[in-house]
């Protein structure tokens, strides 16, 4: 691999020059480069052959010296104990360089720990520059060390490897802190928007440079971007036990009691389908299928182990502290870590990231804490739930519901008010019908009241009453398992937040930001689900947590963007959707400038298996006054998962209505129908779902206001007539004929 | 066929014609036609013909989209389409090659091949049910139940819209006059103001190999088998096909003579081949058949050589499916009498940026038109475009590049843009940033499936921003996925900001978004945690 080349190539170098380099540049390049280089540093070497031994691990900080040889220490505490365990005040001297070192002129221009070092030459063309570069940092009052590359021995693979590594290849080189800051103009565009005197002010004051409470997706990608930008980072988390003493490892929500999970169990019950499908399709098994919740669950919970496993080795390697502990703020700048036996610790830090996401929230009722139980502990639920009560209409328990009736199991799904709060309602109710097809049965406009145990055991038996929202009616049911997915409480409550005067937001219990994360103290920011206001989504947490380490440490300025990020939602009929629902779109631009193409379609491969040919159904939200640029995107279909991220990726291109009529599609996919058969110029593609709609306007009309628009265009269309747009809307000569 | 001659006088009108005549009044409200065309048609009507303003030949995708769409602008439409049976006899109905013998039935009988993987995963996932055997009869005839249903609704498409249909085989007369025979023999003369070729391409027989013709068959009889093929041999590039048989449990050996998926990226295609050969399918690469003998009782017995060791060898199946390209339907058309130009080489029709053949009103569009992607969208889309542009609805011309697709192996390969090789060779290979990633996806860890072939390779351009040149993405539902990334690539995609779109989690698609490292790091490429 190439890396081992390169390798040869910088052991050459100065150790501090390649240290220093590696930390300043934010890429996986670093892992694999730091962990040869361990290995030789552990070999001891005589004489010309072999790897040398690293000449002045001395030279360097505490922080780059253990993360270039972090899990060796352990390991190699037999072979050689002494020669890399340095301690933290032998680490303030850092800095100052042996003065047998060869070439200690490159060293001491690159080994500080802190302080500007510039690379440049000194012979023309780039003398000015790197006067100019001076010039601003003197007029700062700030001295820089210059190391003048054409002046030094060995200043020609200095520069080679630097160039390789910070992908600069042009001189003068500007570092400040370690942090690599760019050429003559980065450094002026730095000092303009006041990234420079950011980076001047870092105090090494504290045990970390960054604290992260909350080892989920967001902070665990903050903590690891720190620590390959050369951060000495520590994650703090610990899971504290659901009411029914459901806990788990490192990872968060998404990988033990999220994403994962459901993913995996959404696939088992879409094999399910598949199973049904297949007879048609020529598969002969006789035998009655049964499913199996325990061969299911196991296979799920050493999957996640798995994951939970990879993600500590990942933290080991990148040489972030983990601790199982549960991080309080005691003061300003200081965390208390208590462990699981109650031992504690504290720990100072420069900045510290929030990122302790979000737990199930409960009713509130007698008996929900006794017997209920949340996503949590469904996904590793020792046995079979059995026929289910899902309480709640949020995605979860949409998602919980769907893959539950997938399996074979009774579910009824008891709805305070709407489907999906928050997305499209059309949308939403579609995804409602497809689920109700599958046998899912729906209580709308009740709430439970009591839980009752009727019978223990595994899984017992549990009556639950409730009352009607609209009016004084009681029901009760009796159900195996009651599964409560009403929504999520922020774990900001028990952080010690109030002591150091971080904001919460009273209602939510979330932590607002300003568009850089940050909260109401500026050393504290905060990713994922505990932000006020923004998506609750893994990739978004992972891209907001990245791009934060990024800015707070590697000098770049890139933010998180929130728009347009696309979602899906995993019911047995997935609902893929990016940017903005109607009903908000509506708000925003205002109804009458929007156009709304839509269209119903039928999966080829859902033709031979005979399933229902209006259930999937597709339609975009253009604004009329921005050249029809696509401001959502709406898809209820088989794989809307796989198909809608494409679409974002347009969306964020500026994906017009025209491009999408001009690009051509793939046949037979069914992502080609959503694009072909939304086309203005020729309504008639849209007929199947005039004709529909036709039957259905004044609901329509009562339900969409915006949608009149679109549609009347297409009903006075005197062309009204079948589809033509090929061959899997064709549909069967019946349908055609007659249209529903 | 024989020739059409001119009918002679008012006064010998046959029986026939003077029923097409009752049957084609001079149509009110047709704007745009021509003087010469009213002329033509005056002049016409005694002698029997029928006149339109536009005529299709052949019925497959792209003919039927530019006739509804010229009829549903008001034009009159006729479409004549005629399949000539297969050397085996297979015959089908109005659609063409995608509705009939392409797409529609092989998309089926893939997805019916990767059910077959589903419920071997199933056990895996907790549901108790043991592999089943497969029964091709089941398949087949839900499959030709689909495709007939396709059938009668293009006829009924073409109804409701009053657009003619005969069923006939075409040949030029004159530039604008086109006679067709039906299969019982008699004549038609149709004249046309337009008239667009779109009778695409039919399976090409090695007719220098011995036994070719009369024991193999092609992907025309394959779908309308009503007993299982068995043990399989393809020649060629057929690895769809190889695919999908593998995937109904037959044992299948694919031959092949250079190299697969020629016009694809090389190693987008060798992955493929890979995945297929590590799932079951046998893959002989440079060999070529020489020979195949009937055995008494029905097998098959093929020789061939291997072009690199010049050694022989045979063996016994009981299919052979030859899958070595397609010829386009241009023989019988009779071009020369209209002055229609061909390529000599492919037999394809040499076309313009507005599908325009050497003759200005005669056009040509689908597979049969020379240098375009064999495709059934951009036939389509090329079809409707034309018609539009007939009735002076546009002046827009097809787009014909970045035209997404997709290979339905077992694998799905699916891929727009530019490959590697393309690339390096129009920009240079300095100028060319790959960036890739071997990927697991989430639903094949459960059933511990092998994922050593899903990848995922974008091409871009190595100065910022970044253009993206090229996307190739292999692994389950890559159609799905590489249409909206298509769209981006359309709207002028650059790596930096398909960088900065969130991935949907946990979906495969969400790594095309992840892409980080390039090929020119050298680093390894494998995506590890979630």
């Amino acid at each position: 691999m190439k890396p081992f080349l390169r390798l040869h190539r910088l052991q050459r170098l100065p150790w501090s020059v390649v240290c220093l380099a590696l930390g300043t540049q934010g890429n996986t390049e670093h892992h694999q480069v730091s962990l040869s280089f361990r290995d030789a540093a552990l070999t001891p070497t005589t004489g010309e052959q072999g790897p040398p031994t690293p000449r002045c691990p001395e030279s360097l900080s505490p922080h780059v010296c253990l993360r270039i040889f972090p899990s060796c220490l352990a390991r190699s505490a037999q072979r050689q104990p002494l020669r890399l365990l340095r301690t933290e005040a032998q680490g303030a001297a850092a800095g100052r360089v042996r003065a047998d070192a060869p070439s200690a002129a490159v060293s001491r221009a690159f080994a500080s720990s802190r302080g500007v070092d510039i690379a440049g030459l000194h012979a023309q063309p780039s003398t000015h520059l790197l006067e100019e570069v001076k010039e601003l940092f003197s007029s700062l009052g700030v001295d820089c060390n210059i190391l003048e590359l054409d002046q030094v021995d060995e200043g020609a693979s200095v520069q080679e490897a630097l160039s390789e590594i910070t992908s600069q290849r042009t001189v003068p080189s500007v570092f400040v802190n370690r942090v690599h800051v760019g050429g003559c103009d980065h450094t002026f565009q730095a000092h303009q928007s006041g990234l420079l005197q950011q980076l001047l002010q870092q105090d090494p004051a504290y045990d970390y440079d960054l604290i992260v409470i909350g080892g989920g997706s967001g902070g665990l990608s903050c903590a690891q971007e720190a620590a390959v930008l050369g951060r000495k980072v520590m994650v703090l988390d610990f899971v504290v036990p659901s009411p029914r003493g459901t806990a788990w490892g490192l990872g968060g929500t998404c990988v033990n009691v999220g994403c994962i999970p459901k993913k995996l169990m959404h696939q088992a019950a879409l094999l399910g389908q598949a199973l049904t499908d297949s007879r048609k399709f020529g598969w002969e098994y006789s035998q009655q299928v049964r499913h199996s919740w325990a061969t299911m669950t196991e296979a799920i919970q050493s999957h996640i182990g798995s994951l939970s496993w990879s993600h500590r080795l990942a933290l080991r390697e990148k040489a972030v502290t983990y601790v199982n502990s549960y991080g309080e703020f005691v003061e300003h700048h200081k965390v208390k870590a208590t462990n699981e036996k109650g031992q504690e610790a504290l720990y100072t830090a420069a900045k510290f990231v929030i990122a302790t996401g979000e737990r199930p929230r409960y009713l509130g009722i007698p008996g929900d804490r006794e017997y209920c139980v949340t996503s949590d502990d469904l996904f590793s639920l020792p046995y079979c739930p059995g026929e289910t009560l899902v309480v709640g209409a949020s995605y979860v328990a949409l998602e919980c519901a769907g893959f539950l009736a997938g399996l074979g199991l009774e579910v009824t799904v008891m709805v305070r008010s709407v489907l999906l709060r928050g997305f499209d309602q059309e949308m939403a109710e579609k995804v409602g019908a497809s689920m109700q097809q599958l046998g899912v049965h729906f209580l709308r406009k009740f709430v439970p009241v009591e839980v009752q145990q009727l019978e223990r055991g595994l899984p017992g038996r549990l009556k639950v009453v409730a009352k009607s929202t609209e009016g004084t009616e009681t029901i009760e049911g009796i159900y195996n398992t009651v599964l409560l997915a009403i929504g999520r409480d922020s774990c900001t409550k028990k952080l010690g937040l109030e002591k150091i005067g971080v904001n919460v937001s009273e209602k939510t219990g979330k932590i607002p930001v300003n568009d850089e994360e940050q909260t109401s103290v500026p050393y504290v920011y905060a990713v994922g689900d505990v932000l006020e206001g923004k998506p609750q989504l893994t990739p978004v947490a992972v891209q907001a947590g990245k791009l934060l380490a990024r800015r707070l440490f590697g000098g770049r300025s890139e933010k998180c963007d929130y728009v347009n990020v696309p979602t899906v939602v995993f019911t047995p009929l997935e609902y893929g959707c990016c940017g903005y629902s109607e009903e908000k779109a509506g708000e925003v631009y205002q109804a009458e400038n929007l156009n709304v193409y839509h269209t119903l379609f039928w999966p080829l491969e859902w033709t031979v298996a005979g399933r229902d040919n209006n259930t999937c159904y597709a339609k975009i939200i253009c604004n009329k006054l921005d050249n029809d640029r696509v401001i959502g995107f709406h898809v209820l279909g088989p794989n809307a998962g796989e198909i809608t991220q494409g679409f974002a990726a347009a969306m964020k291109c500026g994906l017009t209505k025209q491009l999408l009529d001009d690009t051509i599609g793939i046949h037979p996919t069914f992502s080609w129908l959503t694009e072909t058969s939304s086309e203005p110029l020729r309504p008639w593609v849209l007929t199947k779902m005039s004709s529909l709609l036709r039957e259905q306007l004044p609901l329509q009309k009562t339900l969409l206001p915006t949608r009149s628009i679109p549609v009347r265009g297409i009903i006075s269309d005197p062309q009204d007539e079948p589809p033509s747009s090929g061959c899997p809307l064709a549909g069967r000569p019946q349908d055609l004929v007659a249209p529903r | 066929m024989g020739a059409c001659r001119r009918p002679a006088l008012p006064s010998g009108e046959s029986r026939q014609a003077a029923r097409h005549r009752l049957e084609c009044p001079p149509s009110p409200g047709h704007h745009g036609r021509s003087p010469w065309s009213l002329w033509h048609c005056l002049q016409a009507k005694p002698a029997g013909r029928q006149c339109y303003d536009l005529l299709v030949i052949g019925g497959g995708s792209g003919g039927l989209a530019c006739a509804k769409e010229a009829a549903q602008l008001g034009k009159k439409v006729a479409v004549v389409d005629y399949v000539e049976p297969s050397p085996r006899g297979t015959r089908w109905g109005l659609g063409g090659t995608c509705v009939n013998v392409g797409c529609i039935p092989k998309k089926l009988m893939h997805q019916a091949a990767l059910l077959g993987g589903m419920i071997r995963d199933a056990p895996h996932y907790g549901w108790g049910v043991a592999q089943a055997p497969h029964s091709w009869a089941t398949l087949a005839d839900a499959v030709q139940n689909h495709v007939k249903s396709l059938n009668w609704g293009h006829r009924v498409q073409l109804q409701d819209r009053k657009v003619k249909y005969f069923n006939v085989k075409a040949s030029f007369v004159d530039t604008h006059t086109v006679c067709g025979v039906s299969k019982g023999g008699e004549e038609t003369l149709l004249s046309a103001e337009h008239i667009v070729i779109a009778t695409g391409g039919r399976p090409r027989y090695p007719t220098h190999i011995e036994g070719a013709l009369e024991y193999g068959i092609t992907s025309d009889d394959l779908f309308w088998l009503k007993e299982s093929p068995g043990k399989t041999r393809l020649a060629d590039v057929a690895l769809e096909c190889a695919g999908l048989l593998t995937g109904l449990g037959l044992d299948t050996t694919v031959m092949i003579r250079s190299v697969p998926l020629r016009a694809f990226d090389q190693q987008m295609a060798s992955l493929v081949t890979e995945h297929m050969a590590g799932h079951g399918t046998r893959i002989l690469r440079g060999c070529a058949p020489e020979k195949v003998e009937k055995l008494p009782g029905q097998q098959l017995r093929v020789t061939w050589v291997d072009l690199t060791s010049d050694r022989k060898d045979a063996g016994t199946f009981d299919t052979v499916l030859w899958a070595i390209g397609r010829v386009p339907e241009t023989a019988s058309l009779n071009l020369e009498k209209a002055g229609v130009h061909t390529n000599p080489v492919t037999g394809k029709i040499l076309v313009d940026a507005q599908e325009a053949t050497s003759v200005p009103h005669i056009y040509a569009i689908g597979d049969v038109a020379e240098g375009r992607p064999e495709l059934t969208p951009t036939a389509i889309m090329a079809g409707r475009l034309l018609a539009q542009r007939l009735s002076g609805r546009t002046s827009d011309l097809m787009d014909y590049s970045s035209v997404p697709t997709t290979v339905f192996t077992p694998l799905e390969y699916g891929c727009v843009g530019l490959s590697e090789e393309a690339a390096v060779a129009r920009h240079g290979e300095e100028h060319v940033e790959v960036y890739h990633a071997f990927y697991k996806p989430l639903e094949f860890t459960v059933p511990q499936r092998d994922a050593s072939q899903c990848y995922i390779k974008m091409v871009c351009l190595r100065e910022p921003p970044q253009l993206v040149l090229g996307l190739h993405f292999l692994g389950p539902n890559a159609g799905e996925v590489i249409q909206g990334f298509a769209l981006g690539i359309k709207c002028g995609a650059s790596y930096q900001q398909l960088m900065r779109t969130v991935g949907i989690h946990p979906t495969c698609a969400e790594e095309v978004a992840k892409l980080r490292i390039s090929k020119r790091s050298g680093l390894d490429p494998t995506v590890t945690g979630c």
